[in-house]
């Protein structure tokens, strides 16, 4: 087989520059092959569908028209009257939500296979991060249309926010820019989805990705028992990359599948003199904390639920973060069994909150 | 001065330097992100038109300034004044003339026709506006308390 090292152009470029740096990058890395090989694929997946967003993102902004006079009308443009504007919007919101699923996926599959562990501390904090990104991506895109739903999610959104004590306050007017939920929280959403979270959210991308490549896949634990004859192997390029590449084409086309046969609702244009309608939910991604904050009494001692709630989750989220770096020092347990039992309780948690969140 | 000393000086001046800049910037980014005032004086009162034209058991929104309030007629004809922005996270209430409350649907909070929470998550009261009916118009007030 042909391989990169042999094309011309590449010569050319290697006589002058020293490629051996990329190439290693590319070529040192092995993949493992057991039976849970496949949650190795969950990470491409969720870059790929990132990759979608940047390029139907770029085409919805072509006809996007930010304003409280001009959103809601030029999205409902893009979909009747541009061709295939439809399409565009479609694979910008499936794909959205499809990433978020599959970073989720990604990270608890990591998590479970404790590849967070030296030397993957980084790794894991650069995800979370992204991941975290990923869902203010989310929330910051949800109220560009200017329909209802997104006006109320957005108005209690800010308002959770609100809840923080002391910089809470500060926080909510400048996200929403103003005390309420206006044109002007429209056009802040609007530079931050498409210009501050895009530069962000690549650059933390940058650098979860060098360090997958230089540090190399983790060994799960009855992997790393085997006898090195019983290890199998296969290289990161091409072998892995090219299984990569068709998985992605499969993705593609199960997202082109949702795109063409569920349509996203626009609903009707947000107003600010009418009342919210029943049914108001976030999307599902913030179900579990949003079915939380809600089944939270009132008051809760001698602090808001809110508040408890807010401090509660912003709190977890850091500890989630920061999980390489705790240490253990108990006798009757192991860490594997603490750790094992504690990602079980979380997704129950986040799973049965999001079933409740829906239910009721 | 060696060459030692001479790196140590610039690396000193470079830190200073930069530091201050970097709060120097972060200033006047800070306060640029706050948003401005509104220049629109504060409303202190609103005409809501003839009561014969508001009909009984009815109710609407209306914008008292930049809030929206909720007008209610009740049953019995009397109106009532709130602030229609729900204490619990800001969603818009509504009149429910089945349950005779005022409900938000965001969480299915009820308060009464003063406004006072009832049940679901609210926290507080919805804030009472004033209605002084002079010849025959409605018009609504600040309370002189809040
Ligand atoms: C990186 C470049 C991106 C650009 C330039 C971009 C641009 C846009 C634009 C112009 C809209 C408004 C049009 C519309 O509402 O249909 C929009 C909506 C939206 N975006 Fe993005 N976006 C990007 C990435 C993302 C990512 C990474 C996510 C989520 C993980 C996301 C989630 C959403 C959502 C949920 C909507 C609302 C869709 C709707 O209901 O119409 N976007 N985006
Ligand atoms: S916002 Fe009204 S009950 Fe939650």
């Amino acid at each position: 087989m042909k391989t990169l090292e042999d094309s011309k152009i590449f010569s050319w470029l290697h006589s002058r520059y020293d490629l051996s740096g990329i190439l290693h990058l590319l070529y040192h890395k092995k993949v493992p092959v057991h039976k849970h090989t496949i949650w190795y694929y969950m990470g491409g997946v969720t870059l790929f569908l990132f990759l979608i967003q940047l390029l139907t993102g770029i085409l919805l902004l072509m006809y996007y028209q930010p304003g409280e006079n001009s959103s809601y009308e030029s999205v409902r443009f893009i979909v009747n009257k541009v061709n295939f504007g439809w399409l565009i919007r479609n694979l910008h919101s499936w794909s959205a939500n499809l990433m978020i699923f599959f970073a989720f996926v990604h990270m608890f599959s990591v998590f479970f296979t404790r590849a967070y562990e030296k030397p993957r501390e980084l790794t894991w904090v650069t995800g979370v991060l992204l991941l975290v990104l990923a869902m203010v991506f989310g929330f910051s895109g949800y109220l560009l249309p200017w329909n209802e739903l997104s006006f109320f999610a957005t108005k209690v959104g800010t308002d959770i926010a609100g809840a923080v004590p002391v910089i809470g306050e500060g926080i909510r007017t400048v996200l929403r820019g103003g005390e309420d939920v206006t044109g002007a929280t429209l056009s802040r959403f609007f530079g931050f989805h498409v210009a501050i979270l895009p530069a962000l959210f690549t650059i933390v991308l940058v650098v979860h990705l060098f360090l997958v490549q230089k540090v190399g896949m983790s060994e799960p634990d009855f992997f790393k028992k085997l006898p090195d004859e019983k290890k199998k192997f296969i290289s990161f390029f091409p072998d892995f990359a090219i299984r990569d590449a068709l998985l992605w084409l499969i993705v593609l086309y199960l997202l082109i599948f949702l795109a063409l046969f569920f349509q996203w609702d626009l609903g009707i244009k947000a107003d600010a003199l009418s009342p919210a309608p029943t049914g108001i939910k976030p999307e599902w991604y913030f179900m579990f904390m949003f079915q939380s904050l809600k089944m939270l009494p009132p008051h809760l001692g001698f602090i808001e639920g809110e508040v408890f709630g807010v401090l509660f989750f912003g709190a977890a989220a850091l500890a989630w973060m920061l999980i390489p770096f705790v240490k253990f020092n108990s006798k009757k347990y192991t860490k594997e069994r603490i750790m094992l039992v504690l990602g079980t309780l979380v997704v129950l948690f986040i799973v049965s909150m999001t079933i409740i969140g829906y239910l009721l | 001065m060696g060459n030692n000393g001479r790196r140590k000086f610039i690396t000193a001046l470079l830190s200073i330097g930069g530091l201050g800049t970097f709060i120097s910037a972060f200033y006047p980014v800070v306060k640029y992100m706050t948003p401005v005032k509104s220049g629109k004086p504060s409303v202190s009162s609103l005409k809501l038109g003839k009561l014969s034209d508001f009909a009984k058991n009815a109710w609407e929104i209306v914008r008292f300034g930049r809030k929206p309030l909720i007008i209610i007629n009740d049953e019995n004809g009397k109106l009532h004044a709130l602030s229609a922005e729900c204490t619990h996270l800001d969603c818009i209430v509504q009149y429910s003339k089945e349950e005779k409350m005022i409900i938000c649907a965001c969480h299915n909070g009820h308060y009464d026709l003063n406004g006072k929470n009832i049940s679901g998550p609210p926290p507080r009261p919805l804030k009472q506006y004033k209605v002084n009916i002079q010849n025959g118009e409605i018009i609504i007030t600040k309370k002189e308390d809040g």
